[in-house]
């Protein structure tokens, strides 16, 4: 009887403004606050989503600039820094408690803030109900709460900052006891209690995204979208917000036990621990619980990171390269054994804390099994290229720097996960390398590429095509003169969260290369800042779209209008008749037909 | 019924996974709140898995025979588990009185609905009134978060706590205080924690029983929102039985 008024989504009405109101004194503007700020349009949320997660990169690539001058020039001394952190950098000098400080909410920033909130939040929020056709998300208000909760987050980690004591400083894995034991440094005083707040928030937040995203993509797809005519955008964000409804919880357990340890005297992770040569009453917890709870939302969330680009490389690269994508069902299926083996190979990250070398040998089975549905991806995004009609875009040029930099630094996992290599690679600079290739500038390249080419989606301009290019190259080269050189340096021995290398004799060899590093790497935030000015910049002066679908895509989200009004399609949402990537002669002199065109007399389905 | 129709039309029934509509014929705020269990799982499981390997590495464990062997009012005889056993049939039928709300539901019978949920948040309430009484007399005997961890703590304070006859009173001397301590540590936060999952539940209990007295979900034409917080509410229950498990069986 009231099946039917269960199951249909919620009432989103297509609402394009005034022009669109007619005489209906329904329709009149929303009031700014409603319309820009507490919005209930994903693509509002999705564009909140993208700018707050841009501050954030802004401000952690800064972190990264300040202490890569500490590492480059150990015994110069940089004024400027004291402007920007005052007592922390006195006489222009960065504070060993500050060094610290720094490279953790570099790597707190960037993982969760950024590369998580700011990637599968703007795009899984923008594309889904596009790509699917669907007027808004499940629920368009829990969507809303899912980026304030994000928002509130931000503010905690934001004022951590500017606590006296400094914000964390123990890394972002924030493994006890430094982060159990107040007084074990600076940091791990208020600094951590912030984190740890605006870290469950942030779980929070993540949950009532994924599980939106989830329903989303299950329920609400519009007429004819099955699940094999879906995207490859759309399955990479699914597992995406798979992964983070499974794992974020784990991770929530363990700050939970993490703020009774610190709070109220229990002993999950600390035993027989002495401070300053007294011995305090903890007993019988393990250290190793937490890194088990940890990683097995940290693995996870490697590839939290790594779907969202992985998904939006195929599309970009599939749309110009003007060839379906090879493999669709390969690249689907390679997805589910990613989010399958992501869950079950979390202890390679521990590998060196005293583990059963038995149980070592079936994490690194378990790990280099992921080398597989890996490289199928590869090669498909490479066999998708062969021989296509390349248009090299910006965004095209992001996908194809994702692929490469996927490869360089997936290539390396192989090295890291044989637990034998790792007992000498563990914590060195060949680590570093290896994650931020992989899964740092990757990612950040799946995100460029996705906003270079959904920019015209987002604001019906486009952006700088030559701010474009030279953002670009500056990047790609800049990425690997930085992180291919800390190969060397891993290999060598150099460990990682040091604060001085030229103060010991092994390490003393590579400090101009550190120098060089470091020189880059502010080059490459400069430019950084160039693709910055450009994307807001050409929010206001961009070219104008002239055409609906500028990039000649066959998907869903080009046939809405230039500026779509919440609820997305002006009347009926279209029906959809065939796969993604129909990039063929469609008789009428274009190379490609959109999803919503019917099949043709005598035309087989994919 | 929505079967039914859906056979009758068999020429132009769209495909299961066609779109256009959902294919577990499940609306968007029930397979979210299926989601989100399965997402809550994974949280009591990290718990009850951190504690299962905490307590596997220690060489004693107190024994929940002699740990909870008091009943309110009956203080002094020796009843194991009785009161935990109370409380866990408590919680069950306050399930069984919620599937009887929901079902009363189905059938948009508001008065029934109003009955059972009333029961359903009086069964809650009796669960964590219950909890209380076990924390506070636990509290008595010296157990809390952080507790037993002095240097100078006599055997006494917790040999009680040990099966002294199967564990040796040496073990239980050597290495007991730092597994109380575990044990109280564990014992108060997981029981805490789905202790909050109770609390939560009876308060959406109560909020949607307002709505049901206000006729809301009569207006609505349903009442999804009682099946959707009766979801929560034998979630919560089936947490409790592995919570009851871990801590008072095994």
């Amino acid at each position: 009887m009231s099946q039917e008024i269960i199951i249909q989504g919620p009432n989103v009405e297509f609402s394009q403004g005034a022009e669109a109101a007619h005489h209906d004194h329904e329709h009149h503007e929303q009031h700014f606050i409603w319309k820009y700020i507490f919005s209930q349009d994903h693509k509002v949320i999705s564009k909140q989503f993208l700018i707050t997660g841009m501050i954030w990169a802004i401000i952690g690539a800064l972190f990264s600039v300040f202490f890569r001058l500490q590492l480059g020039f150990p015994d110069s001394t940089f004024p400027i820094m004291e402007k920007f952190l005052g007592e922390w950098a006195k006489g222009g000098k960065l504070s060993p408690e500050f060094y610290y400080a720094l490279v953790t909410m570099h790597g707190t920033i960037l993982v969760f803030f950024v590369l998580t909130a700011g990637l599968s939040g703007t795009f899984s929020n923008l594309l889904i109900p596009l790509q699917i056709g669907a007027r808004d998300m499940a629920s368009p208000f829990m969507n809303m709460l899912s980026y304030w909760f994000f928002f509130i987050a931000s503010v905690f980690m934001f004022v951590s900052l500017f606590v006296q004591t400094g914000p964390a400083s123990g890394g972002w894995t924030t493994y006890p006891p430094l982060s159990a034991l107040k007084e074990a440094s600076l940091g791990s005083g208020t600094g951590m209690d912030l984190w740890l707040i605006s870290m469950a928030l942030f779980v929070v937040s993540s949950l009532l995204g994924g599980l939106n995203y989830i329903s989303t993509v299950l329920n609400m797809r519009t007429k004819g979208m099955t699940m094999t005519r879906m995207p490859l955008t759309i399955w990479a964000f699914f597992f995406t917000a798979v992964l983070g409804v499974l794992s974020f919880p784990v991770l929530f357990s363990g700050l939970v036990l993490l703020i009774f340890d610190r709070n109220f005297g229990t002993s999950f992770y600390l035993s027989e621990i002495f401070i300053g040569g007294k011995a305090l009453p903890h007993i019988g917890g393990s250290a190793i619980l937490y890194q088990h709870l940890f990683w097995f939302l940290g693995h996870p969330e490697v590839y939290i990171i790594m779907l969202p680009g992985m998904g939006m490389a195929s599309e970009v690269l599939a749309t110009n390269s003007r060839k379906p994508i090879f493999g669709y069902f390969a690249m689907i299926i390679s997805l589910v054994g990613i989010t399958l083996l992501a869950f079950l190979v979390w202890a390679h990250h521990m590998f060196v804390t005293g583990m059963s070398p038995f149980l070592g040998s079936i994490f690194v089975l378990l790990t280099l099994l992921i080398a597989v549905p890996s490289a199928v991806k590869v090669f498909n995004w490479l066999t998708t290229m062969w021989k296509g009609n390349l248009r090299f875009t910006p965004a095209m040029l992001f996908a194809m720097g994702f692929v490469s930099m996927f490869i360089s630094g997936g290539l390396t996992g192989i090295f890291l996960g044989n637990s034998a290599l790792d007992i000498h690679l563990h914590d060195t600079y060949f680590v570093i390398a290896h994650f931020h290739i992989v899964m740092g500038v990757s990612a950040f390249f799946g995100m460029f590429a996705g906003i270079y080419h959904w920019f015209p989606k987002l604001y019906g301009r486009f952006m700088n095509n030559t701010l474009g290019y030279i953002h670009f190259f500056i990047t790609f080269v800049g990425a690997y003169l930085i992180f291919w050189p800390m190969h060397y340096e891993g290999i060598a021995g150099m460990p990682r969260r040091y604060y001085d290398y030229s103060a010991w004799e092994s390490f003393k060899q590579f400090q101009s290369l550190n120098g060089f590093i470091s020189i880059v790497a502010i080059v490459v935030f400069f430019t950084q800042l160039l693709f910055v000015m450009n994307f807001f910049l050409s929010i206001f002066r961009g070219r104008k779209l002239t055409n609906k679908n500028p990039w000649g895509s066959t998907t869903l989200e080009w046939t809405t209008p230039i500026h779509p009004g919440h609820g997305n399609w002006p009347g009926e949402i279209p029906e959809v008749h065939r796969w993604p990537y129909d990039f063929k002669d469609d008789g009428h002199g274009k190379d490609f037909i959109p999803q919503t065109v019917p099949l043709r007399e005598g035309e087989e389905a994919h | 019924m929505s079967q039914a129709t859906a056979t009758a039309t068999t020429a132009t029934e769209p495909k299961l996974w066609g779109g256009g509509h959902s294919p577990f014929n499940v609306s968007y705020g029930k397979m979210m709140m299926w989601f989100f269990l399965l997402s809550d799982a994974f949280t009591f499981g990290a718990l009850l898995i951190a504690y299962g390997t905490t307590r596997f590495f220690s060489a004693v464990w107190p024994d929940a025979n002699q740990v909870f062997k008091s009943f309110p009012f009956l203080e002094g005889m020796n009843l194991p588990l009785l009161f935990v056993s109370l409380m866990t049939f408590i919680l069950i039928m306050s399930s069984v009185t919620m599937v009887l709300a929901v079902h009363a539901g189905h059938y948009g019978d508001k008065k029934n609905v109003v009955k059972w949920l009333l029961w359903t948040i009086v069964g809650g309430i009796c669960f964590l009134s219950c909890q209380a009484w076990e924390w506070t007399h636990l509290h008595h005997e010296g157990g809390w978060w952080g507790s037993f961890t002095a240097d100078n703590t006599p055997l006494s304070a917790f040999q009680g706590f040990f099966d002294v006859k199967r564990d040796g009173l040496a073990t239980v001397a050597a290495s007991g205080m730092r597994s109380t301590h575990d044990f109280f540590n564990y014992f108060f936060t997981i029981t805490g924690f789905h202790g909050c999952h109770v609390l939560s539940g009876v308060c959406f209990n109560i909020m949607i029983l307002v709505n049901t007295v206000n006729g809301t979900y009569q207006r609505r034409g349903h009442y999804e929102m009682v099946e959707k917080c009766g979801l929560y509410w034998h979630f919560v229950d089936l947490v409790w039985v592995f919570v009851f498990t871990c801590f008072y069986l095994l």
